[in-house]
């Protein structure tokens, strides 16, 4: 008998892959993984060192002061790809901003990611080209646009009957962190998305720290047990291994299209690093926690299954590495090569209609800094 | 087709209308449904349009105005209500960090056509957070629009323009004229719900108002007329954007300007035009531009909120320190 809820929950860790290496059966999810082959586990690897080698080449962006920030998702790989992988192209997908690895599963070019973070853009790709929103920078903000986007799903496949919903229902994937999980946003979505039963996975990544904060801090409980007072199905899923993220997600997603509502998914995850570029966890955590959780580490354990059953040879790491280099490489060049937007620019984009202060204004601005053009050719007099 | 409506009945009739027209709008809001809203606003929709379109919502702002940005998003037009101008704040969030900078983040790729209907304003004897006047914190944000009609014609009308534009609306609704009865031409084309509306002509000095001010502006006028002093009188119609060239048109003429609003003077939009009257027709100015507002204060108990308000003697004073300078 369990002697308290957290422990009930830590026996309910949903787990396929063992930190060990070792693959499990589950009555459940197994159902959820029968198509995965070796070539799909192979590719997931792909997908994880790829994100992480995007990562640390962004971070390096950063440090060289090409980047006015950067997010790193190290330890995280697992979650994003194994959740990414489970949406269908008509799903429509809310990050936060730290969704590296959910935008590879949705084709979104990393690149493309580095226009935010450069300060090139406010957003950086166009949401509706894969369905994949823009990064929203306010805590939980995203949360209701995804309950809102769902309940509107639900007015559009009004009348569907199962099979219909089964084959073609749209689902909506929110994704946020143990952080954000505690915003007034938060609630009020889950609440909304119950009450309308919109088809919503929320997706939450506990990576153990707001910032600097510890996870004990936002909550008594484990996250995933907030779900039942809402009145959805919850489920705590080992965020470090790739296919019980998988088989719960798509489990979830299921759910979700069938009408039955929404689902809610605790990730437990650990971020192996800082939470931004400007940020220090040597200030307020011990390296030997770190340590705890770096034999955990998503890649190592699918490396080690894929070793072990000779699903993979020395030569299918050296060129992926090769491969991720030259990714690196070009994400490098696109990113210093992005052109920097005039501000005049900004001003077309306040408003979707004419606004006759804008206008104002950017004849303003334009003629002034045109001014500096006068200035400049008459120097060269 | 003229009729004779209150300004709440015309909100009505423009929101059936803008159901009628457009299968992509939907209203939601708390206590909408059943109910009709605490004002009765959305009175009779749900059995028109049905519980889908007329969405009685969890008790929420934030998530009420977070989910028409989703609906939004996904190609939907909501018409969200606030229930009181006080209780808009939760929801202050997502108008702001989120709904304004949509359009803009996505680099112009995004739309979303959300209304957020607020009843504002005081003068109606009521409690606190319900006599709220916060249309400067809207202003003041970039990528909404914010209109507010004073009467039942521009109410039918200006919601159904809210509906059908591209950006975000906050439609203000003067709670305390919802009683007022005006004529409403169905057929009539509308004026440009982002222009300014002479409401009466006059040559020597400028009112402009708005929302519930504008019948008090016009009454004071009335009054000056026995005092000899032609006074003509904007209804700004539209906040954001302000229709500066029918305020410097009016003030080029009259040489004189005082701006009346409930809403407090300091920050506010009287400062704001005149600001813009004193760079653009400063030669044409009699007189500094002056300003009827509200206090720096948070919003009276309503047993002295008739001190607080501008009303007729206030609009009177001020015409007669802008005649006397």
């Amino acid at each position: 008998m369990p002697r308290s809820a957290a422990e009930a929950l830590e026996q309910d860790l949903i787990q396929i892959l063992t930190p060990e290496g070792k693959r499990q059966s589950h009555s459940l999810y197994d159902a959820y993984l029968e198509d995965v082959d070796d070539d799909m586990l192979r590719d997931f690897y792909r997908d994880m060192a790829m994100t992480r080698r995007f990562d640390q080449e962004a971070t390096a962006l950063q440090r060289q002061g090409q980047l006015c920030l950067w997010v790193p998702l190290r330890g995280q790989e697992a979650a994003q790809i194994g959740s990414g992988r489970a949406t269908r192209d008509g799903d429509y997908i809310f990050p936060t901003y730290r969704e590296h690895g959910v935008a590879l599963t949705r084709n979104v070019p990393f690149s493309e990611m580095l226009r935010l973070f450069r300060g090139i853009s406010g957003g950086g790709w166009d949401p509706r080209e894969n369905n994949f929103h823009m990064y929203t920078m306010v805590l939980a903000a995203q949360l209701p646009h995804a309950a809102g986007y769902a309940m509107a799903v639900n007015l559009e496949q009004h009348g569907w009957d199962e099979a219909k919903r089964a084959a073609e229902g749209e689902a909506v994937v929110a994704y946020f962190g143990d952080g954000s999980s505690t915003e007034g946003e938060a609630h009020e979505s889950m609440v909304f998305a119950n009450s309308f039963n919109a088809p919503v996975v929320y997706f939450c990544q506990n990576n153990q720290y707001a910032i600097s904060v510890p996870f004990e801090v936002q909550s008594k409980v484990p996250l995933v047990s907030r779900a039942a007072g809402y009145g959805m199905p919850g489920i705590r899923v080992d965020g470090n291994d790739v296919l019980a993220v998988l088989a719960v997600t798509r489990w979830a997603l299921e759910h979700a299209r069938s009408g039955k509502g929404p689902v809610f998914i605790e990730a437990v995850t650990y971020r192996l690093g800082a939470h931004t570029t400007a940020d220090d966890p040597t200030k307020y955590r011990m390296s030997e926690e770190e340590k705890l959780w770096a034999p955990k580490d998503p890649l190592v354990r699918l490396e080690t299954y894929l070793r072990e059953n000779d699903l993979v040879d020395d030569a299918f790491f050296e060129q992926l590495a090769q491969d991720a280099d030259e990714m690196a490489a070009t994400v490098r060049r696109d990113a210093m090569a992005f052109p920097v937007p005039p501000l005049a620019k900004s001003f077309e984009q306040v408003y979707a209609e004419a606004h006759p202060l804008v206008q104002e204004e950017l004849a303003w601005h334009l003629e002034y800094e045109a001014g500096f053009a006068d200035q400049a050719a008459d120097g060269e007099k | 087709m003229t009729t004779t409506m209150t300004l709440a009945k015309a909100i009505t009739s423009g929101l059936d209308a803008v159901l009628e027209n457009n299968d992509r709008a939907l209203l939601m809001g708390e206590d909408i449904g059943r109910l009709g809203g605490v004002y009765r606003i959305t009175d009779g929709l749900i059995d028109k349009y049905g519980s889908h379109r007329v969405i009685d919502s969890p008790l929420g702002e934030a998530g009420i105005v977070g989910t028409a940005v989703g609906m939004a998003l996904r190609g939907h037009s909501p018409l969200v209500e606030i229930q009181f101008d006080g209780f808009v704040f939760p929801a202050f969030n997502q108008i702001t960090t989120q709904l304004a900078k949509m359009h803009a983040r996505s680099e112009g790729r995004l739309n979303v056509p959300v209304v957020i209907r607020i009843p504002y304003g005081g003068g109606i004897g009521s409690i606190e957070h319900h006599s709220e006047s916060p249309e400067a914190l809207f202003v003041h944000t970039a990528g909404l629009r914010v209109i507010t009609p004073s009467n039942a014609h521009d109410a039918y009308w200006m919601i159904q323009q809210a509906a059908e534009c591209k950006d975000p609306v906050i439609y203000l609704e003067p709670k305390r004229r919802y009683w007022l009865k005006g004529e409403v031409d169905t057929e009539a084309p509308a004026l440009d719900a982002f222009k300014a509306q002479v409401v009466r002509p006059g040559e020597d000095a400028t009112i402009v108002a708005y929302g519930p001010l504008v019948p008090v502006a016009l009454a004071a006028a009335e009054a000056a007329r026995e005092d000899g002093r032609s006074v003509e009188v904007i209804d700004l119609r539209s906040l954001s954007p302000i229709d500066f060239d029918t305020i410097l048109e009016s003030v080029q003429k009259t040489g004189r300007l005082i701006v009346a609003h409930e809403a407090p003077t300091f920050g506010g939009l009287g400062g704001e035009i005149a600001a813009r009257v004193s760079e653009r027709a400063f030669l044409s100015l009699e007189a500094p531009v002056l300003r009827v507002g509200g206090f720096h204060m948070p919003y009276p108990i309503s047993k002295v909120e008739s001190q607080y308000l501008p009303d007729i003697d206030k609009l009177l004073e001020a015409l007669d320190r802008s005649f006397a300078y």
